[in-house]
């Protein structure tokens, strides 16, 4: 049989059967549509996470209290005690470095805000005026954090865009007194609303001088100091630079760590690669039974078109002609199912786009090929059986199911 | 030289423990272009014998030549190069492709034997217009009567041009006038040459043929020839 017979063959036969064929795109198409959302949510999250970090600022070198045994970015580093604390004077040090733009110390705490009878829970960054370059943040009104002596804090606050419209609503903010814990302190500017950001919601923080942070959280050591190099290339030199500086002003101990910005980056771009590809992993299972379903469907086709193989082998077809017009239409089945999964995935992630604007739901291309290639050869796979079971059918027992 | 030749074919089937012979020593000729009414009981063997005829099935022992070819020893694929050649099949129950349509069906053969379409299109136009149904081409086998059924199969039992056709009750799902119709198509087919043999319960269908196989517990029990045409066809006709 020529091949575009056996494709029409294939294709009328497939089309005979319209619930069965249905159920078996349907399986297959759940699959590939599953593939690609689920590595649409993954790759976006990655993508998301990513954007989020490199929104931090630019170039961005991170110390932060006590060592951690790797370079990299290690969850350990949040609870790990220090034995020396990281003190504003530190950040002061390494401001003198060559290579470096801005340092910025930090120190977080959470407090309550209180203006006008209007209380809440805010979280309080203590830093400088740098910390607002540093971290791309931009003011809307007013001005930022004086500069100043770091040492000695100015009773002024900076308040995020949301803590604003909560505490002041249409009234003006700028130059109000607000009590934060314990002490009344001045609006002197408001931030550029960011929206939601990694790890805390700028909209909702509110910034004051490091020292006074110090005091209200009676502390004496710093969550970070982040550094701004000059460039990408001094990035490497200040790291080391700043890890040798501290070393020295810890009496040669090694109890702060460094990382980079790129480091950090590397790490969750491998971190939720991963995860991508094991969610992935995941909604190939739905192929694989997608797969012995559409081999069910091929196998009861056979039951079902017994007296038509019977009529085929009379009129002359080879084994070899029936079990490629078979395999034609598990092929077809697949393929289509791989089609319609695809378009229904697409459809999917682009619904997700348009919920969550914020979050790039893109199938990546790797995951896509995968799948729809996964998707056809288990439909390949699965077809071999059925269509030489049909292919050694006793003809004169077949044309007798008729 | 015989079409048809066979010679101690013994054909065998085991049900449960018992062994049935439903072909024991069977010697027959058969030469191009005769009329042969296969006849006997349900359970002589007749359909055993259309089937072994038609390649279908293979016997125990003995051999089977078509036109001088000893065809026992083919491989399956080369015996379906064979039916797709050399013999058409007619049943009982039509054996339509209820998905495909009346030319569709009549192309089946052409199809499965990778003949192009042009010619394809050739052959069923003309196949069509023999057989009277150039209104049905794209009709459904449940859009025809019983009738257009069997011509539909009788044209696709044709059209690659056969040696021999086989029929298995051809009339058996018709009515009297209907199935008169398909036996005189088939015999205008025998009278342009084709060898024609007929497997059938109904005395009035083998009496017209000139040969008559009466077969009894898988052996020939008789093997009438008919000298001159008998005038039952006018009787009937």
């Amino acid at each position: 049989m020529r091949l575009t017979d056996t494709l029409r063959f294939a294709r009328d036969a497939a089309t005979g059967y319209p619930m069965r064929t249905t159920l078996s795109v349907l399986a297959m198409s759940i699959g590939v549509a599953a593939v690609v959302i689920l590595t649409a949510l993954g790759d976006g999250a990655r993508r998301y996470v990513v954007a989020q970090f490199s929104s931090l600022g630019t170039n961005l070198i991170i110390v932060l209290p006590g060592r951690s045994g790797t370079g990299g970015f290690n969850p350990a580093n949040a609870i790990t005690s220090t034995p020396r604390d990281l003190t504003i004077d530190d950040a002061g040090s390494l401001r003198r470095l060559p290579g470096v733009r801005r340092v910025a110390p930090l120190a977080v705490g959470t407090s309550e805000i209180n203006f006008g009878g209007k209380l809440r829970e805010v979280m309080v960054a203590g830093s400088t005026a740098e910390f607002i370059p540093i971290r791309n943040f931009e003011i809307a009104q007013g001005q930022s954090l004086p500069e100043e002596d770091w040492n000695r804090g100015s009773s002024v606050t900076v308040i995020g865009a949301k803590i604003r419209e909560e505490m002041f609503g249409n009234n003006p903010a700028i130059g109000q007194l607000v009590r934060v814990g314990d002490r009344r302190l001045r609006v002197v500017g408001v931030l550029k609303s960011t929206g939601q950001g990694l790890g805390m919601n700028t909209d909702e923080l509110v910034i004051v001088p490091v020292s006074l942070a110090q005091a209200m959280f009676n502390s004496n050591t710093l969550f970070r100091i982040m550094i701004e190099a000059n460039s990408r290339d001094a990035i490497p030199g200040v790291k080391d630079q700043a890890m040798e500086t501290l070393k020295q002003r810890h009496r040669g101990e090694e109890d702060v760590t460094v990382i980079t910005q790129d480091a950090v980056l590397a790490t969750f771009d491998k971190l939720l690669g991963a995860l991508t590809l094991a969610v992935a992993g995941i909604a190939a299972i739905s192929l694989a039974v997608a797969g012995i379903l559409v081999m069910n469907v091929m196998l009861v086709a056979v039951t079902q078109r017994t007296g038509e193989i019977g009529l085929l082998k009379a009129l002359g077809a080879t084994a070899r002609t029936i079990r490629l017009a078979f395999l034609a239409e598990a092929a077809m089945l697949s393929a289509v199912g791989a089609l319609v999964g695809y378009l229904l995935g697409q459809l999917g992630a682009f619904a997700l786009r348009q919920l969550f604007p914020v979050f790039p739901a893109y199938p990546p291309d790797w995951a896509v090929i995968a799948g729809l290639s996964t998707a056809l050869a288990t439909g390949l796979i699965f077809g071999v059986m059925p269509a030489r079971r049909a292919a050694r059918l006793d003809p004169v027992q077949a044309l007798m199911k008729h | 030289m015989p079409l048809i030749e066979l010679s101690g074919i013994e054909r065998r089937f085991l049900l449960g423990d018992t062994t049935v012979h439903a072909l024991a020593g069977l010697n027959l000729q058969i030469n191009a272009g005769e009329y042969v009414a296969v006849m006997g009981p349900s359970g002589s063997g007749k359909s055993t014998l259309l089937n072994l005829l038609g390649l279908l099935d293979r016997p125990n022992e003995g051999t089977y030549k078509l036109e001088g070819r000893d065809v026992t020893t083919l491989s399956p694929d080369e015996q379906a190069t064979v039916r797709s050649s050399r013999i058409g099949f007619v049943f009982q129950s039509f054996h339509l492709v209820p998905r495909l349509t009346a030319a569709e069906n009549i192309a089946l053969p052409m199809t499965l034997a990778g003949i192009p379409a042009a010619e394809r299109n050739r052959r069923i136009a003309q196949a069509l217009k023999d057989f009277g149904l150039e209104n049905r081409a794209d009709h459904k086998p449940d859009q025809l009567s019983g009738g257009q059924r069997q011509r539909v199969a009788i044209a696709r039992a044709t059209i690659m041009q056969p040696a021999l056709i086989l029929a298995d009750e051809p009339t058996g799902n018709l009515d009297r006038h209907t199935g008169d119709e398909v036996v005189n198509l088939l015999e205008a087919l025998n009278a342009k040459g084709v060898t024609l043999i007929v497997v059938t319960h109904d005395q009035g269908m083998g009496a017209r043929a000139r040969r008559q196989l009466i077969m009894e517990d898988g052996r020939l029990k008789a093997d009438l020839q008919q000298t001159a045409m008998p005038n039952l066809a006018q009787i009937s006709g």
